[in-house]
């Protein structure tokens, strides 16, 4: 499988789905489709790094918490993020991801996002790699 | 949604009967119509609503309902504390006291129409929306304590309005029994530089001029006439409550378990009101109302210096102000007797009907302002609580449209500009700082307000008092 992401709808917000060969990419690619929520992660230029690390009883809550450090790190900052690496060990995740601070001009960010939500969340092997979804509150 | 697996009580009553782990049965309000439009998940959601500990009466749906995480949107439930009833994180959103405030200014679509780009360009240049942008406040720690402590009442306080404002909002401005010392230094972090923000999606500040009145005594008495000018503001507790949410959601999730609680979606995460989370998350989640009225109040006063710049004779008190994502402690009749119940309401408005305490003198006899926020090229519509909707949803009523398109999709249909430029040969002024956010937002990603509102009318949810129509509306 190769590493990639989607949205897909939910009636009043956006479901953010990374998937590849591994969980940590999907878990990377999930990244990918929440900065998609507000704007274009290729017009994100990656030069600060951010690290977040979190912990959960399980995958589905690790990648809540993953996403949630995110849009924690992106409010608190006034940042968008275009680039992630993620590691996981057992229940921990660390966390790397590169940005910038958002320029309303040049990003036209859509929307910020409030919280990720635990409705259609799944972590999950699919197709001989990992699927990683949930929807985001907006 | 297949009508047949309901079974309809009235014109615009359906009833899923209790089934399965069902407590009490779910109920929807709405016109045969809207029903069949409702995705299937506003049937699982309130379903599953239905199982939860301690449920009095049923789940509630109304004819705004669609899928939401746990709770549909425009969902209704009210639970006993005695009956070992709970509180839900994921049953008030993370939006906490997301709500709409309507101010009259004493103007006239004449009065406005000359200085209506002025009066657009001036509101979008001095009140602070979309994502990223910051107000002008910054809040020390006690300072921010005393802001969730206070809510309104502390902007009110500050400057920042007049004692009168505090009259014309639920719970008199300020929620009682807040616990800042329940609310995580990060969800105090996000706040930082928050206050007086507009944020972005459906979020908005409108001027808007009246265009049709249905009830004249009612619209009398909530100081409404044809051709009125009102600003109406939508907007929520910013990313304090989105983070109390996030917070809360966790915590529930983990801990459901350790209550003997069984969720059928680990959205519906949540905790015995007679339990220590439950109780941390009350005060918290009453720190967040108190955080989003103080931040309606802080955006009137920017609304009112704006209009004093431009517009020196308008006047600008509250309508009223309703939040329409909360759990309030509030006193039902249920089973016979009155009881004290926690009612949630996820996208579902407080309609008291005439005559209820809480109600401001002035309004008392005619019921509470409902106040229903549609697109933005649509209208917004005021309606007032009635005495049927009591003993219907718990005094509730809809809070919106909804909408009837993804964002995706809405941005596949539409370009921000042509948006813009489209309202604007219609007389409606848009500014946002995103143009993606106004195709997002564009009016035919939304259903029709209208049905909704004549489906809340014609179930006795509310009554119809008036309809606005926005000239300017200012998007995150």
């Amino acid at each position: 499988m190769n590493a990639g992401w989607e949205h897909f709808p939910h009636g009043a917000d956006v479901g953010v789905r990374g998937f590849g060969p591994t969980k940590a990419e999907a878990f990377e690619q999930a990244a990918l489709a929440l900065t998609a929520v507000v704007a274009d992660p290729a017009a994100v230029t990656p030069r600060e790094e951010v690290t977040i690390r979190c912990a959960a009883p399980d995958d589905e809550l690790l990648l809540a918490e993953w996403l949630n450090g995110l849009i924690y790190e992106m409010a608190t900052r006034k940042m968008l993020f275009g680039r992630f690496a993620v590691r996981l060990d057992g229940p921990n995740l660390h966390g790397q991801a590169w940005g910038e601070p958002v320029d309303a001009a040049r990003h036209q960010p859509a929307v910020e996002i409030k919280g990720a939500t635990y409705t259609a969340l799944r972590v999950a092997r699919e197709g001989g790699g990992w699927v990683a979804q949930t929807v985001v509150d907006v | 949604m297949d009508i047949n697996l309901l079974k309809r009580r009235s014109e615009h009553e359906w009833e899923i009967p209790a089934h399965g782990a069902m407590r009490v049965p779910a109920v929807i309000y709405a016109s045969e119509p809207l029903v069949r439009d409702m995705d299937h998940k506003v049937y699982e959601q309130a379903v599953n609503v239905a199982t939860l500990p301690g449920i009095v009466g049923a789940s509630y749906a109304m004819p705004d309902a669609h899928w939401g995480y746990g709770f549909p949107i425009g969902g209704v439930a009210a639970f006993d504390p005695d009956a070992g009833g709970v509180v839900s994180a994921g049953g008030v959103g993370f939006d906490i006291s997301c709500g709409v405030r309507c101010l009259h200014t004493g103007l006239t679509r004449a009065d406005v129409l000359p200085v209506q780009k002025a009066l657009a360009d001036v509101l979008y240049q001095r009140i602070p929306a979309g994502v990223g942008s910051t107000g002008a406040i910054r809040l020390g720690a006690e300072e921010m304590d005393a802001m969730l402590t206070g809510g309104a009442r502390w902007a009110v306080e500050r400057g920042w309005g007049a004692p009168a404002d505090l009259e014309r909002i639920e719970e008199r401005g300020q929620m009682k029994h807040a616990k800042p010392d329940s609310v995580s230094p990060q969800a105090k972090k996000r706040q930082r530089d928050e206050m007086g923000t507009l944020g972005s999606g459906n979020h908005y500040l409108e001027v808007q001029e009246v265009t049709a009145v249905y009830d004249a005594a009612i619209a009398a008495a909530f100081g409404l006439a044809a051709d009125d000018i009102v600003v109406m503001i939508h907007c929520g507790s910013r990313g304090l409550g989105h983070q109390i949410g996030t917070d809360y959601l966790r915590r529930m999730a983990v801990a459901a378990a350790s209550y003997g609680i069984t969720l059928p979606d680990r959205e519906l995460a949540c905790a015995p009101i007679e339990s220590d989370v439950g109780r941390e998350y009350l005060g918290a989640m009453r720190a967040a109302i108190n955080c989003a009225l103080a931040n309606r109040q802080i955006l009137t006063h920017l609304v009112r210096d704006v209009f004093a710049g431009i517009l020196p004779r308008a006047r600008l008190p509250l309508l009223y102000d309703v939040s329409h994502n909360t759990c309030k402690v509030e006193e039902h009749r249920a089973d016979g007797g009155t009881r004290k119940l926690y009612v949630h309401r996820k996208g579902a408005t407080r309609a008291f009907g005439p005559g209820h305490p809480d109600i401001p003198e002035p309004l008392r006899a005619v019921g509470q302002p409902v106040l229903i926020g549609g697109s933005m090229g649509t209208g917004s519509y005021v309606l007032a609580g009635t005495k049927a909707s009591e003993a219907l949803a718990f005094s509730s009523a809809c809070h919106g449209a909804g909408r009837a398109m993804s964002r995706h999709q809405a941005l596949r249909t539409w370009k921000g500009r042509q948006v813009i430029d489209e309202l604007a040969g219609r007389g409606i002024l848009i500014r946002s700082p995103s143009g993606r956010g106004v195709a997002e937002e564009a009016p035919g990603a939304y259903k029709d307000v209208a049905a909704v509102v004549d489906a809340a009318d014609a179930a006795g949810l509310a009554r119809k008092v008036a309809r606005l129509e926005p000239l300017v509306c200012i998007k995150g």
